[in-house]
């Protein structure tokens, strides 16, 4: 399978990545090495394989059912480009 | 000052325990020497001196008192993926600019409850995305060790280049890093340093910038065999953060070190001997399994079927676990931000300039990959291939087998601005042909220093364990430093 233009600029919009035509072309041709160089997958048998879900067999570990954080809003948007009052700011969403 | 510096953790320890020299002298060396060389190697990408300092200090302070935690007033390097608290934390990387967490990573902080001192961040591919730390936003490390006669800058691997070039040179004691593909081990080898990837959930990834969660694991890079159990037995614990931490104790990787190979079982993979592999890295290998026999192991020649399908099976998985990861850089909780006509255009300017070209590269694979339509061609086939990786590896330890040895890398060092390699993205990916298997199933595994090729730079041989084995680990590898020697490179910076 390779890739097209479009689906170069399809793709960078699902990512939320702006690209011009230059960049887009660029990327195309290393989208398609590297598709090409993982389409030797298709040679293995897969057949009946279940997908690997965790490298460690080992039960989901839970916890106990209570508050352990919290009451740190300050030091959530300490590094936030913009914020006000605790709130992260950002454009107008809503018109 | 230098003689300082030349001493591995382990004669640092002995030494400010028999009280002739202090951590303020030790750390004091090392700024020193960081200062004159950080800016020909390019290793610290931030150099705490006044923390440091006070942290010595402190240090001194507590062993006076009586207190000598496991890595009492010894300076490292910290990996710029590991968030410290107030300091410069970015995985290198242009989107996170000015970021400071107002938290700690487990394994830092188990680090500074042991006494270690920190020296700063270190360099590194953006967000570990690379194998020759040319991808960092702060520009290339240069490895200490050149070609004979030559004064060409080489790569020190990736995407821990920072950390390998640290130790190898003597700016640091020793340094923490992380494996995604071979990101600990190649550096290594690279440098003619010691790396070990623990396995799967030893060291807790609570605070460390993740690139793809299920193969991600951190490690230490160091000066030699002794060092890297010094520092492991740090790093590693049982953590709450991390649900994927396991509930092992951490047992003393040191005690290992120097405990007799006779019986164990050695196995040789031949699916290791790839095409275009250079005959002086068969050659190496072919020494180190002389090494195993002469040391009383047994080889036993074995079989790892879907060897050749790890390195395109992690272009699939990496990519899509980092393409996740990675959509919370958005210009809005922290980092870099650009100006938009709305909120999706702020986004998409934001991510475009603040992630770099190999990052882009992987989000667009890694979103291509689980995009509708396209999800169980590659995502769910790589993920069942990963499967029977995995099965190789439980056959050969089910028939027996303790450790298996294989070269590090398929090269050594290569020149900084490769051409072939920035052609070529699967020509660079091909660095970790060797390292990546090991991920892909979970396992722990170790590059030690086996020799120097013809252009007189550093190889590795690696040795890969069973889950959780990494005593098994330090043990057997002993038998290629004892045999191999150590490496320096020869001071020019």
């Amino acid at each position: 399978m390779s890739v097209d233009l479009e689906t170069v600029k399809r793709v960078a919009k699902l990512a939320r990545l702006a690209i011009d035509d230059e960049r887009a072309t660029r990327m195309q041709g290393e989208l398609n090495a590297i598709l090409g160089f993982v389409e030797q997958l298709n040679e293995v048998d897969v057949e009946g394989v279940e997908p690997i879900t965790s490298v460690v067999e080992m039960d989901m570990k839970k916890r106990v059912d209570e508050v352990t954080d919290g009451d740190k809003a300050a030091d959530i948007v300490a590094n936030a480009p913009a914020t006000d009052d605790n709130f992260f700011m950002v454009p107008k969403v809503i018109e | 000052m230098s003689e300082l510096t030349s001493l591995t953790i382990a004669q640092a320890r002995e030494k400010l325990n028999a009280g002739e020299i202090t951590s303020v002298e030790l750390t004091e060396a090392y700024l020193s020497v960081i200062d004159a060389a950080n800016e020909s190697l390019n290793t610290y990408v931030v150099v705490t001196a006044d923390k440091a300092r006070k942290m010595a200090k402190a240090s001194d302070e507590r062993r006076a008192g009586g207190t000598i935690g496991g890595l009492e007033g010894i300076p490292l390097g910290i990996k710029d993926l590991f968030a410290t608290r107030g300091i410069h934390t970015q995985a290198c990387s242009h989107i996170l600019d000015d970021f400071k967490p107002e938290y700690e990573s487990t394994v830092t902080q188990n680090l500074w409850d042991d006494g270690a001192v920190m020296l700063g961040k270190l360099n590194m591919d953006e967000f570990a995305m690379g194998s020759s730390n040319e991808t960092s936003y702060y520009g290339p490390v240069k490895n200490p060790w050149r070609e004979q006669g030559s004064n060409t800058a080489l790569v020190p691997g990736g995407s821990s280049g920072g950390s390998a070039s640290s130790v190898a040179a003597h700016l640091c004691a020793g340094a923490t890093a992380t494996d995604t593909g071979g990101s600990i081990r190649q550096p290594a080898a690279f440098t003619g340093t010691v790396g070990i990837k623990p396995t799967y959930g030893r060291c807790s990834r609570w605070g460390i910038a993740a690139f793809a969660s299920s193969l991600d694991q951190a490690g230490p890079i160091s000066r030699d065999l002794r060092d890297a159990a010094i520092m492991l037995k740090s790093m590693a614990s049982v953590d709450a953060k991390d649900t994927t931490s396991v509930d092992l104790p951490v047992p003393d990787y040191e005690a290992s070190i120097g405990k007799s190979v006779k019986g164990m079982k050695i196995g040789i993979p031949k699916e290791y001997r790839v095409d275009g592999m250079p005959e002086e890295i068969e050659a190496l290998w072919q020494k180190g399994i002389e090494w195993y026999r002469d040391a009383g192991a047994e080889i036993v020649d074995i079989s790892l079927p879907h060897t050749k399908y790890a390195l395109p099976t992690y272009y699939i998985v990496a990519p899509a676990e980092a393409s996740s990861n990675l959509a919370r850089y958005d210009g809005v909780r922290y980092g870099l931000r650009e100006t938009g006509s709305d909120i999706t255009d702020m986004y998409e300017k934001t991510r475009a300039t603040g992630f770099g070209h190999e990052v882009r590269r992987r989000i667009l694979i890694g979103t291509y990959v689980l995009s509708s339509g396209y999800y169980d061609a590659y995502y769910l086939r790589a993920q069942k291939v990963r499967t029977l990786i995995k099965r190789d590896f439980e056959t050969a330890f089910a028939d027996g087998i303790d450790a298996i040895l294989t070269p590090a890398t398929p090269s050594s060092a290569f020149a900084i601005g490769d051409e072939e390699m920035a052609a070529d993205p699967v020509k660079m990916y091909l660095n970790d042909v060797f390292t990546v298997t090991v991920n892909m199933a979970g396992l722990p595994g170790i590059s030690v220093p086996a020799g120097l090729d013809n252009k007189g730079l550093p190889l590795g041989l690696q040795l890969i364990g069973k889950p959780f084995a990494e005593e098994e680990l330090f043990q057997a590898s002993h038998v290629i430093e004892q045999a191999a020697g150590k490496f320096e490179a020869e001071k020019w910076w």
